[in-house]
């Protein structure tokens, strides 16, 4: 395989993680429903039911993290070291989530239920928003210089530079980049409402009033979803030649949208099939099955997002300091060799899968009943 | 320059901080998920509900602890880019690999099986739920396995060579990355120490309950099993860690020096048993080290080399360069470190001198300036320092932490072995009430051992991220100190809420438990 492909390789498999990753942010979503949850039971349930998934969807933002390290290493050092407090706001975010739903219920947890539900909302806000104004700075630029001759520079070593003060608040406060966390948040939100009707029974109470929340969440999410396609398809991005030299392109993600039109069906089949899923259970309440719908038309899309981010010869990082620090999958990637043993590793990715769907498939044959949230003796 | 070696300062506490906050949480999960799937599989032979309910109590705090490693985890994940980005540079072509592997294979494993371990005991068959048990308590071993290469690499690069186009290491050979003896010895050396801990903590929860004159039956099951587990544990720590101090001599050897409080070594150097160093002792003055010593004849030459006769070269020899004939009439020789600056800032610049030439299509320069960067490439990292004695790491942490780890040790093989004796041969002695109190008391001690030992490791380590080729100075991101310091006061405080509620709940299930029967 040529360094070319692997890079491609290695682009479609964080694409693939990446969309993965905002599939499970229904955790997220379902985090900021418990709070002002007022039957107890509901909350219970909910609560359980989410908190059988948090480890996966934790997992895979590690993973997501740990593979963007290991295939675009200089992504990696200059994001993370250069958007300081973006990062360890999102690294807060989840730390507090990972202990808040194994004490929440525990004897002796010190601060009550309430509080590490508080921690459980603020990670489901949080987390949503600020991993979509991360994605943003990825589509609409962030504030960097790379120096890879620092290196020898004893006093100076650090290649990879921040130009703004605010390493990396400065983010938040950028419109398309908070658009796209705000979307991000009401797709998550849509998403748990639809995975809790489908993973919640016999609680009449408790699906009436996820129903509710799927169509109000739905709606904010269609409204953000369109203003946000709608500024994005109208963006420049940022092109690099052979020579490496960066140019800046009007309609850029737009144009790739076209140009890899088989991205562009998927993209398509993606929106598709979560408006089926909303309309399907606000037209039919019966049907409860709209997280598979939803959950795959999601995946599509971000897929197609991810692809049009990195391939066609798009900058993925564009640097707004510098428009040839810009990063794409090419100046950023791991060497041949390592993204080789890594493509290896990557063909037990479908095994990895396979397991976690079988064992989910045996966990979740029957929806969580209140009679089991009051019987099991290991509870969240 | 000072507000570089303040955020190098600030980078390396918020570094120590979460990485020993993180490593009191792994051991007890690298441990606990063993004696688990243990006491499960005994349960499942026998089909007896009292192991099925042992299991379950020993499960209840497995998942407690559980969660604050995966906590802690993640921020280690994150500091690697938010706190050493450049080192994320230089050396993510090799360093990036394991971290993915780990997530890939152990932590989707671990997130799924211990769902089942969980949730499924109604939910799934017997055999099913084992097996779950099981792959969780692998998943936990599995990846320490990816870590400890990635850590080990650090102190051993191996595997790689410097690619002076992309000025960044590559790795050149997988295998060499991940079975370098140094990744073998420290993972195998971990994860029975985490055994040892499991075990420890077992046995210690045990007398807690036999205090409590409550749960006698579960207690002796407990302290059996939780026993064998610590004791062997604890043996082949003992092993892999004679092999550490081997390779510590190989590849390390101001570590070592720095282990023993040692600036003049010698052929033949004894072992300090005990020992109080001088505190006014640096490497510029001529005091004696040690205020007060016992020392074992011969000791150091033969855990360090296996050879009584050999030479073990201590800080001021590693400063000044040596060329020694010792015990055997083998020549052994270093160079100064002044030289090794001199050669490692003739690497940079050689760098720097290709890098132009190749901007200015200047081929006979190019290619001298790669020669002289290969013949000097393994001192790039000394090159950083402005004078040797920057290559010194804190001696007396790094000593007496070491001694801490190793007497640590002995106690707890005499108390392992006072453990099982009662178990099995002496069962009254174990309503007295100070033998309760000795198992209690053990579970903090040997917390301190871990985290000595990789205060020994780490700290030992110092000034290097990568031994030899980066020094912790070129290693970080360009942010302000002040960003960090806010940073680590709030990981402060973030562990200290999480480890008062962990302990608080801990204590909370246990004196639960011992308020009744958990076998009936």
């Amino acid at each position: 395989m040529t360094l070319s492909l692997l890079q491609s390789y290695w682009w479609l498999l964080i694409s693939i993680l990446g969309a993965l990753l905002v599939f499970l942010l229904f955790v997220q979503g379902g985090q900021t429903l418990i709070l002002f949850q007022k039957n107890n039971m509901a909350r219970q349930m909910t609560v359980n039911s989410l908190g059988r998934k948090w480890e996966l969807t934790f997992t895979t933002l590690v993973v997501f993290g740990g593979a963007f390290f290991a295939s675009f290493p200089l992504f990696y050092s200059t994001s993370f070291g250069g958007a300081y407090w973006l990062w360890m706001l999102i690294l807060v975010s989840f730390v507090i989530q990972a202990f808040s739903y194994e004490f929440r219920r525990k004897p002796g947890n010190l601060l009550g239920t309430r509080f590490y539900d508080l921690l459980l909302f603020l990670n489901g806000i949080f987390g949503c928003v600020l991993l979509g104004v991360a994605v943003g700075t990825m589509f609409f630029g962030a504030d960097f210089v790379v120096e890879k001759g620092n290196i020898v520079n004893g006093a100076s070593p650090v290649i990879s530079s921040w130009k703004s003060p605010l390493h990396g608040l400065e983010a938040i406060f950028s419109f398309p980049c908070l658009l796209l966390g705000f979307t991000v948040l009401y797709l998550a939100r849509m998403q748990a409402s639809f995975y809790l009707l489908n993973n919640l029974s016999g609680d009449a109470v408790v699906t009436s009033h996820y129903r509710r929340t799927m169509v109000l969440n739905s709606g904010i999410f269609l409204v953000l979803f369109l203003t946000f396609l709608a500024v994005l398809f109208t963006a420049v991005g940022y092109e690099y030649s052979a020579d490496g030299t960066v140019t800046a392109v009007q309609y850029k993600y737009l144009m790739n949208l076209v140009e890899m039109w088989w991205f562009g069906a998927l993209f398509l089949i993606g929106v598709v099939l979560v408006l089926y899923a909303i309309f399907a259970a606000i037209f039919k309440p019966g049907k409860n099955n709209g997280i598979w719908f939803t959950g795959i038309g999601t995946f599509l899309v971000i897929l197609s997002l991810f692809a049009i981010l990195g391939y066609n010869n798009t900058c993925y990082y564009p640097s707004v300091a510098d428009i040839n620090s810009s990063l794409n999958i090419a100046n950023s990637s791991s060497t041949h060799f390592t993204l080789e043993v890594m493509a290896y590793v990557s063909l037990f990715i479908p095994v990895v899968i396979l397991y976690i769907w079988y064992v989910w498939r045996k966990m979740d044959s029957k929806p969580i009943t209140p009679q089991e949230v009051l019987e099991d003796d290991h509870l969240y | 320059m000072n507000d570089l070696m303040s955020v190098v300062d600030w980078s390396r506490a918020q570094f120590a901080l979460t990485a020993m906050v993180h490593w009191l949480f792994v051991p007890l999960t690298i441990g606990l998920s063993f004696i688990v799937a243990l006491m499960e599989t005994m349960y499942f032979r026998t089909k007896l509900e009292k192991w099925k309910k042992l299991t379950k109590f020993w499960m209840l705090l497995f998942g407690i602890n559980f969660a604050c490693g995966v906590a802690t985890g993640i921020i280690l994940e994150f500091e690697f880019g938010t706190n050493w980005s450049n080192y994320s540079w230089f050396v993510g072509d090799i360093f990036g690999a394991p971290l993915a592997i780990e997530g890939i294979f152990a932590f989707f494993m671990e997130s799924t099986f211990i769902a089942v371990m969980f949730f499924g005991w109604n939910k799934v068959s017997r055999g099913f739920h084992l097996a779950a048990t099981w792959l969780t308590a692998f998943g936990v071993v599995l990846s320490a396995l990816w870590i400890l290469v990635a850590n080990a690499w650090m102190q051993y690069p191996a595997g790689m060579e410097f690619d002076p186009d992309q000025m960044r290491n590559v790795m050149v050979n997988f295998s060499d990355v991940v079975f370098s003896p140094v990744a073998m010895n420290k993972f195998f050396h971990t994860v029975f120490s985490g055994w040892t801990l499991g075990g420890v903590f077992v046995v210690g929860v045990a007398c807690f309950m036999l205090f409590r004159k409550s749960n006698r039956e579960a207690a002796l099951m407990s302290i059996k099993l939780g026993g064998w587990v610590g004791l062997i544990g604890l043996l082949l720590t003992m092993y892999t860690g004679d092999g550490s101090a081997v390779q510590v001599s190989r590849y390390q050897p101001m570590k070592l020096a720095a282990m023993e409080g040692l600036y003049n070594g010698q052929v033949g150097q004894g072992l300090i048993g005990i020992g109080v160093l001088n505190p006014s002792k640096t490497v510029d003055n001529q005091e004696d080290p040690m205020l007060f010593s016992v020392e074992i004849p011969y000791g150091l030459s033969v855990l360090a080399n296996h050879d009584a006769k050999s030479f073990v070269p201590g800080i001021n020899d590693l400063l000044d360069g040596y060329t020694i004939v010792d015990g055997n009439g083998d020549t052994v020789t270093d160079l100064s470190y002044t030289e090794k600056i001199a050669r490692g800032k003739e690497a940079q610049e050689a760098l720097a001198r290709y890098h132009d030439a190749t901007a200015a299509g200047d081929e006979q320069t190019r290619a001298e300036a790669l020669q002289v960067l290969r013949d000097n490439y393994r001192y790039f990292g000394y090159g950083y320092f402005t004078e040797p004695s920057q290559g010194v790491p804190p001696v007396a942490l790094t000593f007496y932490s070491f001694r801490i780890m190793v007497m640590g040790g002995g106690y707890l093989l005499l108390f392992f072995l006072a453990a099982l004796f009662c178990a099995y041969k002496k069962q009254n002695w174990l309503d007295r009430r100070w033998i309760h109190w000795v198992g209690i008391l053990t579970i903090p001690v040997v917390w301190i051992v871990s985290e000595a030992g990789w205060v020994v490791a780490e700290v030992g380590r110092q000034p290097w991220v990568i031994q030899d080729l980066m020094p912790a100075r070129a290693a970080i991101s360009a942010i302000q100190s002040s960003s960090v310091q806010i940073t680590f006061w709030m990981f402060v405080v973030i562990f200290l809420g999480l480890l008062i509620a962990d302990v608080s709940i801990l204590c909370r299930e246990i004196s639960k438990a011992s308020k009744k029967e958990i076998l009936k």
